[in-house]
């Protein structure tokens, strides 16, 4: 193949040896060794979450029991205990947030997608919820901190059902615009043809269309939420205690008063983590396995809607 | 129509579920009236309503800045500038510095953004160029299995799975990840660190041995914090090249890094630069695993092994036994960490907007 090339005057520059495929030539083997290394670099990136959920697994099941689901959180130096109420005290707050960050967002992505989706009033909050998803969670426990502890007095779960909102609504709006925008346009002009309201095209067909890839969004909100800790620590901050009753005798016991301070699963893994009790830090390992279960199961099922709305 | 566009329409009109005559007539003629006085109003009442909620929104960025700012006016008042440079934390003299949190959030937060950025952009290449799925083509055809149709689906249902296992590093509480630094990260690292602080310990960041709690942990479980967010946004960016450039490539007999080094990445370049600083952004910011692992003490070192702090750390420790004195100082030290945050994220998000058009010209 090569010889008549050679014996052709000009056309013998080409350097056809150089344009075979071999690990002996420099070019060849640095891209071998390169993506030699991307693959072990991808696979000792996973390597985290195996060890994580790997030790979740063995150290969390060991005090696993009824027990640790159902009752309080132990003294030092005590044995047994658990932390029902801080699965409780997270679910309230978890709530709390949800009920206030849900409507919002949908409302502002409502807003910046069928009413004035080329206003800067939409640009601008476009820009609001880019900046509110890069706020550190602590600031917005500072900010529910200024906003609702120091003026209500008390440490409570509603201030950290404020913080965690602060964190949801730029999740639950930008999900929401998303889910809006992949309405089929079609629907929208049909249903205003047919003579609906802008309110009635909105509440009656592409509400309902973009339901399910809004509830993504809501359900990845909510299980980053159900994780954070940062922004519980000095507005729900802790309590040993399930929620008091003093409030009126038709509420379940565990949701009393809620403006106390109030357990949360995420502060009492970072409380007993520095434990020097084997009985706590046990007990810190099952809450994180419960915690991590909890998140892991919000975002499966986000992410299962989120497929079957893509259909 | 589709069967649920269609459903859309009959709650509308309240069309019945079948062309049976009795059902549709009474709809009709609804149809045919134009709407009425009330449902006007509603619909200036839900339009006006929705506007109210997204200027809420903007309102709402400027809240978590005035009320830090009122919050932090006092002790901005009593200590200055003065308390950007001091460097003792004394809450029983009220004596505040935070220059070593500062150091110490910058130290940890470039180290661990150096860590994750490397694994970041290895994933989002493999990732983005199909090694998983060529690999896995090729063994296929090797072992002659590509006719069967369950198995062709195969690699790429194996990359979808490795994009979702990776965004799980995301869905880790950083509680979690602070936990497992403190029984896993921390005793693994102390030999090899212990060592090189024992052979190299003239040289500078290897300076202090590490008992336990320091800046290297800290930074090792910061950077599988970032990685998610580096990867997934370089992805977007690598994916978004245009085609035509990466068939020009390997047409011109480019081996695959030579194309991906010479002209992938230098195209993706501001995507995932923007990746970068957004990834930056939350580095700062991460207060858990920084308060578990990087053992809140108020040193300024070059050592890796050193115990630090950071500001959210600083935060994060104080603030829940602090009093009425340290609380205003505490909300000085949110006022920089929010000051620091915003600007980085507002030049990410406005480098990722640039990146955007910038490959409009390309398509």
């Amino acid at each position: 193949m090569a010889a008549p090339i050679q014996g052709s005057g000009a056309a013998a520059e080409v350097d056809l040896e150089g344009l075979e495929r071999s690990l002996r030539r420099p070019r060849t083997l640095f891209s071998y060794l390169m993506s030699l290394f991307t693959g072990v670099a991808t696979i000792g990136a996973l390597f985290p979450l195996f060890s994580v959920l790997y030790l979740l697994v063995v150290r969390g099941t060991a005090a696993l029991n009824q027990g640790t689901l159902r009752e309080l959180p132990p003294a030092a130096m005590t044995t047994g205990g658990g932390f029902g109420n801080a699965i409780v005290g997270t679910f309230v707050i978890v709530a709390i947030a949800t009920a206030l960050s849900v409507p919002l967002g949908i409302l502002a992505a409502i807003y910046i997608t069928e009413f004035g989706p080329d206003t800067r009033t939409a640009s601008a909050v476009r820009f609001a919820a880019k900046v509110l998803t890069g706020l550190p969670s602590i600031l917005a426990g500072v900010f529910a901190f200024a906003v609702i502890v120091v003026v209500t007095g008390e440490f409570s779960a509603p201030a950290g059902g404020v913080a965690l909102a602060l964190l949801m609504l730029p999740t639950v709006l930008l999900t929401a615009e998303e889910a809006i925008k992949r309405v089929p346009s079609r629907m929208r002009e049909a249903a205003i043809g047919m003579g609906a309201t802008p309110t009635q095209v909105v509440t009656k067909v592409i509400v309902p269309t973009a339901a399910p890839a809004m509830l993504t969004g809501v359900m990845l909100a909510v299980a980053r939420a159900a994780g954070e800790t940062a922004p519980l620590l000095f507005t729900a901050l802790f309590s040993n205690f399930w929620m008091s009753r003093t409030a009126p005798d038709f509420l379940p016991k565990t949701l009393g008063d809620l403006m106390k301070p109030t357990a949360s699963l995420a502060v009492m893994i970072y409380n007993f983590s520095g434990s020097p009790f084997e009985n706590q830090i046990a007990l810190a390992w099952t809450a994180a396995l419960v915690l991590v279960a909890i998140v892991l199961i919000f975002n499966v099922v986000g992410q299962a809607l989120a497929g079957r709305s893509a259909d | 129509m589709t069967p649920r566009e269609l459903g859309a329409a009959r709650s509308i009109f309240h069309l019945g579920g079948h062309s049976g005559d009795e059902e549709v007539v009474p709809a009709r003629a609804e149809i045919s009236q134009p709407p009425s006085a009330i449902e006007i109003a509603a619909d200036r009442i839900f339009r006006r309503c929705t506007l109210a909620v997204a200027w809420f929104t903007i309102i709402l960025v400027f809240c978590v800045i005035i009320s830090i700012g009122r919050q932090a006016m006092p002790s901005i008042r009593s200590y200055g500038l003065g308390f950007l440079s001091g460097t003792t934390w004394d809450s029983n003299r009220a004596r505040f510095g935070i220059l070593p949190a500062i150091v110490g959030t910058l130290y940890s937060s470039i180290l661990g953004l150096a860590i994750g950025t490397v694994f970041g952009l290895a994933i989002a290449i493999f990732l983005s160029e199909g090694f998983l799925s060529s690999g896995l083509d090729t063994v296929l055809g090797f072992l002659r299995l590509s006719q069967y149709s369950w198995l062709n689906s195969l690699p790429g249902r194996t990359e979808n799975l490795l994009k979702i296992t990776i965004e799980l590093l995301a869905a880790i509480p950083s509680v979690v990840y602070g936990l497992w630094g403190i029984f896993v990260v921390i005793p693994f690292v102390r030999p090899p660190a212990n060592w090189l602080h024992a052979h190299l310990g003239w040289i500078p960041i290897f300076g202090t041995g590490l008992s336990g709690p320091g800046l290297l942990p800290a930074s090792i479980v910061l950077a599988i914090m970032v990685l998610p967010t580096i990867s997934a946004i370089s992805r977007d960016a690598l994916v978004a090249v245009p085609p035509k450039l990466r068939e020009a490539a390997f047409g011109m007999g480019a081996t695959r890094w030579e194309a991906i080094l010479a002209i992938f990445v230098p195209t993706a370049a501001t995507g995932i630069f923007g990746a970068i600083i957004l990834g930056f952004g939350r580095a700062l910011g991460e207060t858990m695993a920084l308060a578990m692992l990087a053992g809140n003490a108020n040193v300024i070192s070059w050592s890796l092994f050193s115990p630090a702090n950071t500001l959210a750390a600083l935060l994060a420790n104080h603030f829940p036994e602090a009093d009425q004195i340290e609380v205003g100082a505490l909300m000085y030290v949110a006022l920089v960490l929010l000051a620091i945050t915003l600007v980085v994220n507002i030049v990410g998000t406005l480098i990722l907007q640039r990146a955007d058009a910038g490959l409009k010209g390309l398509r």
